[in-house]
């Protein structure tokens, strides 16, 4: 347990150090919901959607939530590389309880930063019209976050170095931030479309963070919630068991 | 303390280290000398329950490493080649999260930092992120903190690396004065022979895998008749110079692509 807990406070520790990183990773979504939230803006409306910032706020959150996730699961390269995973490996700890550790340690940061998007969507002028079911969205934020570190921990286990890192944004994290529903209503898509968003696990993510926030769920929150335990939990088997095959 | 029988390391077709046999006694400062690619970093990660060995024994303190891992890993400290700290912590907290993956008390790892980083002169600069330090600095912290755990071992890979000469100094006389103190073993690798001469009660010259002769440094140097280690160390490997190896992990993918037809 010790371990586990140093382990998520040296995640935190290094969060909180590195301003530039903080605020780097802050740009993008910004960027995001005041380049798409009011250039489509008026589009959408006059689709008869309403305000699409309303709708695109908690994609946004979901996707800063996601890139944060994935980045403090690959982090584990850059130990890898630069020595600190060696001193874990050679300590008297179950390397279960070292990728836990390190899982959740990524997730608070990542959840963290969800928060934080969703104080300036609401500087922007995004309204959480249901301010009671704050505390399942964060749930769903906390999910997305755990299940997404473990998914960049068990791909950090099988990469040696940073070159395979492009091919995974390009490959895997952009196309499970699109095709999420994140962006766009996933009511009506073509049909291929809604058969890759129904399996993208960020879509369910992102219909919860919406339901709960400003309401309208695609699949519904119960079905929401399930994925996600299931494919976190998933994830974080198998995030474990390659990591604990990890050779120097 | 350390008691090694036919210890046997293959990648492949290739022996990275082959049948090799030695006791480090307890107390001992016990140096591994050896030319690059000699196979002393595969035996310490070896005895460091990073490996697993094809064959032969390994007794750290009557535990054998490759089954009982948890209890070998408190017996020993490692530093490691190349660093193994957080630079984006702090010495202090480098120390404490040492401690705390081994089941260290929270009051004496306060205790034994103190003692440590006063023993190492980091004392000062406890609370300055480590990139901030200097590389001989990191070299004495990673020494700090595989000590921190009080074990009765500590493996230092090829230590003085990249170190400058005063550095170096300094590093041994550390590291002589702790071995004195603490009574630790100390079991090191180095591919200097005046450091082995100089720091190491007992030596092995490693070659190609084997241990081609060991001794005290006197001993070493009256069995090849020279007058210095480093001549003992020459007359025994040879001359010749030899390419930077690539390790054997390489290897194995080298000599799979092969087997896949060659394609890169």
């Amino acid at each position: 347990m010790i371990a586990m807990y140093v382990l998520w406070l040296r995640q935190i520790k290094r969060y909180v150090r590195s301003r530039a990183r903080l605020v780097g990773s802050l740009g993008q979504p910004l960027l995001f919901l005041l380049g798409l939230g009011f250039g489509l803006g008026p589009v959408f409306r006059k689709a008869g959607q309403g305000s699409y910032l309303q709708f695109l706020a908690p994609g946004i959150v979901g996707m800063t939530v996601l890139f944060t996730a994935i980045f403090s699961g690959i982090e584990l390269i850059w130990d890898r590389q630069f020595g600190f995973l060696k001193e874990t490996l050679v300590a008297p700890v179950p390397r279960v309880q070292i990728m836990i550790g390190r899982t959740l340690g990524g997730a608070t940061v990542a959840t963290i930063q969800g928060l934080i998007v969703v104080a300036i969507a609401a500087a922007a002028g995004f309204r959480v019209t249901h301010l009671a079911e704050l505390p399942l969205a964060f749930v769903f934020m906390l999910l997305i976050a755990l299940m997404f570190t473990a998914l960049g921990t068990a791909i950090a286990s099988v990469l040696a170095d940073f070159q395979g890192f492009q091919l995974v944004m390009n490959f895997l994290v952009m196309p499970i931030f699109f095709l999420s529903g994140a962006l766009f209503p996933l009511a009506g898509v073509p049909k291929a479309l809604d058969i890759i968003a129904s399996i993208d696990p960020l879509s369910y993510g992102v219909d919860g963070l919406r339901a709960t926030l400003v309401g309208g769920a695609h699949f519904g929150i119960a079905l929401d919630l399930g994925v996600l335990v299931v494919t976190s939990a998933a994830f974080i088997i198998i995030g474990a068991w390659l990591f604990s095959r990890i050779e120097l | 303390m350390i008691r090694v029988r036919e210890l046997t390391k293959t990648f492949g077709d290739f022996v990275a280290v082959n049948a090799i046999s030695f006791d480090v006694e307890q107390g001992e400062i016990f140096a591994f000398l050896g030319p690059n690619g000699a196979g002393k970093t595969t035996t310490i990660k070896m005895l460091t329950t990073l490996l697993r060995p094809t064959s032969g024994s390994i007794q750290l303190a009557d535990v054998d490493p490759s089954v009982h891992k948890d209890r070998a890993r408190r017996l020993f400290g490692i530093v490691f080649q190349d660093p193994s700290l957080d630079d984006e912590l702090t010495a202090a907290e480098n120390l404490a999260i040492h401690g705390a993956l081994y089941h260290v008390p929270r009051k004496t790892i306060v205790e034994r930092s103190e003692r440590l980083l006063k023993l190492f002169e980091l004392w000062d600069r406890r609370d300055d992120l480590v990139k901030r330090y200097s590389g001989g600095m990191r070299r004495r912290l990673e020494i700090a903190r595989s000590l921190l755990h009080t074990p009765r071992i500590i493996f230092l890979d090829e230590p003085s690396l990249g170190l400058d000469p005063q550095t170096r100094n300094q590093l041994w006389a550390h590291v002589r004065r702790l071995n004195e103190e603490e009574g630790v073993t100390v079991f090191l690798t180095t591919h200097y022979m005046e450091e082995a001469d100089r720091v190491a009660q007992r030596v092995a010259i490693i070659d190609h895998g084997k241990i081609i002769a060991q001794g005290s440094p006197e001993e070493l140097k009256e069995k090849s008749a020279a007058d210095s280690l480093e001549d003992a160390f020459l007359k025994l490997t040879g001359t010749t110079i030899r390419d930077e190896d690539a390790d054997p992990r390489q290897r194995m993918r080298n000599m799979s692509n092969v087997w896949r037809g060659g394609r890169r």
